[in-house]
């Protein structure tokens, strides 16, 4: 069963330094201000995992929380580059990191795999691609009916997967709407999972067929209002697409970083981003 | 009287005439999702387009910045998780054509998303494969579009990310369960096709106002032209129209919140 927890203490309890962290949201529902609440506990030596680490992981990378990112995407979309992922990969800035980089289809599949409790995730992919030459958790196999080489990698199965959504009603049952990416998947194959949504609801008034996660597989719910700006909620809120342009000077360089960080994440006492841009 | 127009807008008329009426069609995010959605908005009202966030069918009236635009969901026939998108709908055998852009490509349409440089230290780090390294080989066949540029064509590519044909053109020779790979390569100078044989890329057709010395100049490889050179078909006034009303409206939204 899910409990109310403040979201800073969502993450006190179930975010420890050195822990493996999900914190998924294709484009849409990117827990933004769980993002910053692990940046103000001052997090150290994660592993963050997420298909494409868009601002958030350029965020926390550069606030000093990440040992390793393994991602399949990295970067800023529609704009460029992610200038924090960059500086910490080719600079070493605040420290160095350690990079894995998949495709999509095998880091959707290694969710999903996790999910289903599985070791691994077996795809038809990486043909011809070098990245098997640069990440050794892509192996092939040989299916044992057909003999045709498939590629296999390890499921993803986080210490903690973190994911944004737009309600969750009294008992913690949270619906997921829109792009929907790979949220489900996510918090069902990790150990603990904090969602943080818009609002808690009487009745999540849905229809049969629609992504809604039971409360009893979840570990906490968190209120956070417009905790995915600058991305989005669907039903909600859109995008900020003027932000992620913006983002592109501030990443590029560490004071004006630095600065931001200061201004709009430590210093932000109302403790959601969604107030400062 | 000829139309005027730039070499950016001949790209991409000339990738959206790529597109027939009726295929499905997984789209990158950029140049090729602005000519798939000119193409549904000219000559191919029923393409269907899907992009990689699990929009299946969608049919956006401002072309997204990210590839997981809330237009792009709420104008969809439906929106699934991106498992089920990379799993049933694409390697499941549902995409006819893959429309790709890329920061480099090479004489054999090998496309490096990842890294100019070395792999260990990167002279440019690049935003990696996302959806690409599947998408080439598990849709029919690939479209590519891209700015010809020396930089960008290459002889070989620093970083194989996703497949064209491998450093040696036989990349997909006796791969079960592949598709055909790039079929075309469309660029602001000219239209090229894999040789048959060699699966070298090769000049089909060039644009109009642009010279062999052009192109040369402009690739990084001793590129070879076709014995029928073919000149591009120039935009018509209605694809022009279009094209600046849809570039208009994506402009103003994005400029907006």
């Amino acid at each position: 069963m899910a409990e109310f927890l403040s979201l800073h203490d969502a993450v006190a309890r179930y975010v420890e330094d050195g822990a493996t962290v999900a914190m998924e949201g294709f484009t849409h529902l990117i827990p933004f201000a769980a993002g910053h609440e692990v940046i103000r506990q001052k997090k150290r030596d994660l592993t963050l995992i997420r298909m494409t680490p868009d601002i958030i992981y350029d965020q926390l990378i550069g606030a000093g929380c990440a040992k390793k990112v393994i991602f399949s995407w990295g970067g800023n979309p529609g704009v460029g580059s992610l200038h924090r992922l960059r500086d910490a990969v080719e600079k070493g800035w605040p420290r160095k990191i350690e990079i894995l980089e998949h495709s999509h289809a095998a880091m959707a599949c290694a969710f999903e795999a996790g999910a289903a409790g599985l070791p691994l995730a077996v795809f038809r992919g990486y043909i011809g691609s070098e990245l098997p030459s640069v990440n050794d958790q892509i192996k092939f196999i040989e299916c044992p009916f057909t003999g045709e080489r498939l590629a296999a990698v390890p499921s993803v199965r986080p210490d903690v997967s973190i994911v944004h959504a737009q309600r969750a009603d009294r008992q913690g049952n949270v619906l997921v709407e829109g792009i929907v990416g790979v949220q489900k998947e996510a918090v069902l194959a990790a150990k603990h999972s904090i969602v943080t949504v818009e609002e808690i609801v009487d009745d999540l008034d849905t229809h049969p067929n629609a992504c809604v996660i039971p409360g009893w597989a979840i570990s906490a719910v968190a209120v956070a209002e417009k905790g995915a700006l600058p991305s989005y909620t669907h039903g909600y809120y859109d995008r900020s697409n003027r932000f992620y342009k913006e983002w592109d000077a501030i990443a590029r360089d560490r004071d004006a970083f630095t600065q931001w960080l200061d201004d709009n994440v430590f210093n932000d006492v109302q403790h959601h981003a969604g107030e400062t841009i | 009287m000829s139309l005027e127009y730039t070499s950016s807008e001949m790209m991409s008329v000339t990738a959206a005439r790529a597109l027939e009426n009726g295929m499905t069609c997984f789209v990158g995010i950029g140049l090729p999702s602005e000519a798939a959605n000119l193409a549904r908005l000219t000559h191919a009202p029923d393409v269907v387009l899907i992009y990689e966030s699990g929009t299946l069918q969608t049919k956006p009236d401002i072309l997204p910045l990210s590839i997981g635009d809330g237009e792009l969901c709420e104008s969809a026939l439906t929106t699934v998780a991106v498992p089920e998108m990379f799993r049933y709908w694409l390697q499941g055998g549902k995409v006819d054509v893959g429309f790709l852009g890329t920061a480099q490509i090479d004489r054999f349409a090998n496309l490096n998303t990842t890294l100019i440089g070395d792999y260990k230290a990167p002279k440019v780090r690049l935003p990696g494969g996302g959806g690409a390294p599947e998408i080439a080989t598990n849709a029919g066949e690939v479209f590519i579009t891209l700015k010809h540029s020396k930089r960008a064509f290459v002889k070989d590519v620093d970083f194989v990310t996703t497949l064209g044909f491998g450093r040696d053109g036989k990349g997909r020779d006796n791969v079960p369960n592949i598709g055909k790979g790039p079929t075309r390569v469309i660029t602001d100078l000219c239209v090229m096709k894999p040789d048959p044989e060699t699966k070298e890329l090769v000049v089909v057709s060039l644009h109009t106002g642009v010279s062999r010395e052009d192109v040369i100049e402009a690739t990084g490889w001793e590129i070879r032209f076709a014995e029928q050179l073919e000149s591009t078909p120039e935009p018509s006034e209605n694809e022009l129209t279009i094209l600046r009303e849809l570039k208009a409206r994506t402009e103003r939204a994005h400029a907006g919140a």
